[in-house]
């Protein structure tokens, strides 16, 4: 390994996944020819999570690992061909003005430039009662863990706890699977943070109507059961049995490796500034839904964005950015204003968001009948931002693919946005 | 250069057609239809379009 902060380590991406991989390709297109690694904690190249809860849990072939990572493995660009990929390998601390990195197996990495892009882990739920029989879907491991357990089933009572995007997802997979299934929210009905209220109301009819059950506003407090999970106990005291419990409850940033570097905001992922330059540090950016940077198609205030298109766009910005730094160059001043976007697919009715609509006080009805999802409706979401009105995201349920170009051109500025298309 | 889209995979999502219009369309039943060759010039939106495929369908052969 090289001497800390060395000069010709090269760039050292931390974190193996799609904001891994998007970095290191737009750091070679960005003319970052040197030495390039990518530190991945998962022992599996990149692959790209969303058919995770979807094609991957719901493929009825055997769960082979070398054949499911096939699925959804992602293509690498000839350009990163000499990328030295470190899978298996954990960062456990940094030292940033040393540009030193610690290795859990006690080795140690310098390098000239870094790329922060360890992303979230699930948030698990820490109460009372057995841990075996409770499963998470962030990573390919998870999935085939949970697969397993079902072909050992029959028409296995599963209890998913939350009701967000993975979780709706997850249930409507499982319900596709034979299971019996039943979603706790204490929130509200589904994905109401980011449908608002009364979309998100009628998801939750167009579901149960279709056999997912919904418990909603009411939380869990502790899983019955000796060894194994046999059922969930709700706040309210009520019992559900269960053969298998989900848990989907959101995600904790993976910064722990970052603690102890002074001026670094860690309180919730890592602070950047429009140009994905962590504040703090030197010759460092980050990329990915670990990155809190402003966009000021919202307004000026550093969010992170869970979105599945978020890594590419930061990784098209971070990169270029590292670039100039690394030559002594002021970073290009163009204000980024990248689209956010994501799907999902839920049984009969597929998603399509642009923009932030987790973001909006008021939801606009433009298109079509709540009870009525399947044959489409555009759903428009405002905010005031300094008493100004402002379009920041559209939700679009079964329209046809064909509208997706005139609802993403909603969002952008062509006399802002660079990269950003 | 060469593309190619695995259409056992596709589920014409449509994000290629928004970052590559003059390689990729969605036609009038709402499915996928492209160009299996396309000139050099268009290498930056064809892998703008690749990338962002939410089932990661599409490939270049040449790149």
């Amino acid at each position: 390994m090289s001497e800390p902060g060395a000069h010709g380590a090269g760039v050292v991406v931390v974190g193996g996944s799609l904001a891994g991989l998007r970095a290191a390709e737009q750091l070679r297109a960005a003319g970052h020819d040197g030495p390039l690694r990518v530190v991945g904690e998962e022992p599996h190249l990149p692959y790209n999570r969303p058919p995770l809860s979807k094609e991957v849990l719901g493929d009825p072939g055997d769960s082979d690992l070398e054949r499911l990572h096939g699925l959804v493995a992602f293509r690498r660009r000839a350009s990163v061909a000499d990328v030295d990929f470190v899978l298996g390998a954990r960062v456990e601390g940094s030292d940033l003005e040393a540009r030193k990195l610690r290795l859990a197996d006690g080795t140690h990495l310098g390098y000239d430039g870094l790329v922060v892009a360890t992303g979230l882990r699930p948030r698990r739920l820490d109460l009372p009662g057995p841990s075996l029989g409770r499963y998470v879907i962030r990573t390919l491991d998870d999935v085939i863990t949970l697969r397993l357990r079902l072909a050992g089933a029959t028409d296995p009572r599963v209890v998913v706890v939350g009701g967000g995007f993975i979780g709706t997802e997850t249930a409507c997979t499982l319900l596709k699977l034979g299971c019996d299934v039943t979603v706790v929210e204490p929130f509200g009905a589904p994905m109401e943070r980011v449908l608002g209220a009364d979309l998100a109301l009628a998801v939750q009819r167009h579901l149960t109507a279709q056999g997912v059950r919904f418990l909603t506003g009411v939380g869990v407090s502790g899983f019955t059961g000796e060894a194994h999970v046999a059922g969930v106990t709700l706040s309210d005291g009520r019992e559900l049995p269960a053969d298998l419990v989900v848990e989907a409850v959101g995600s904790v940033c993976n910064t722990e490796w970052l603690e102890g570097n002074p001026g670094l905001d860690l309180t919730d992922g890592v602070l950047c500034d429009d140009r994905l330059r962590v504040v703090g540090a030197s010759r460092t950016v980050a990329v990915g839904d670990i990155a809190r940077f402003p966009n000021v198609l919202v307004d000026d205030v550093p969010r992170r964005v869970e979105h599945w298109s978020i890594p590419t766009d930061t990784a098209k910005r971070a990169a270029p950015t590292l670039v100039a730094l690394l030559r002594g160059e002021e970073p290009d001043t163009t204000p980024f204003v990248p689209v956010p976007s994501f799907w999902s697919d839920q049984l009969d009715l597929r998603f399509q968001s642009f923009g932030s609509p987790g973001l909006a006080d008021e939801v606009e009805l433009a298109e079509g009948d709540l009870d009525r999802l399947a044959d489409g409706v555009l759903a428009l979401y405002h905010r005031t931002v300094a008493g100004e009105r402002r379009h920041v995201g559209t939700v679009a349920v079964n329209l046809p693919p064909k509208r997706q170009r005139e609802l993403r051109a909603a969002f952008l500025q062509p006399d802002l946005s660079k990269g950003t298309r | 250069m060469q593309i190619t889209v695995d259409m056992k995979r596709c589920q014409d999502h449509g994000q290629c057609a928004i970052a590559a219009p003059d390689v990729f369309r969605i036609n009038d039943e709402g499915r996928l239809e492209y160009e299996p060759t396309a000139d050099e010039s268009l290498r930056d939106e064809v892998e703008e379009a690749a990338d962002v495929c939410p089932v990661q369908a599409i490939a270049l052969l040449d790149g």
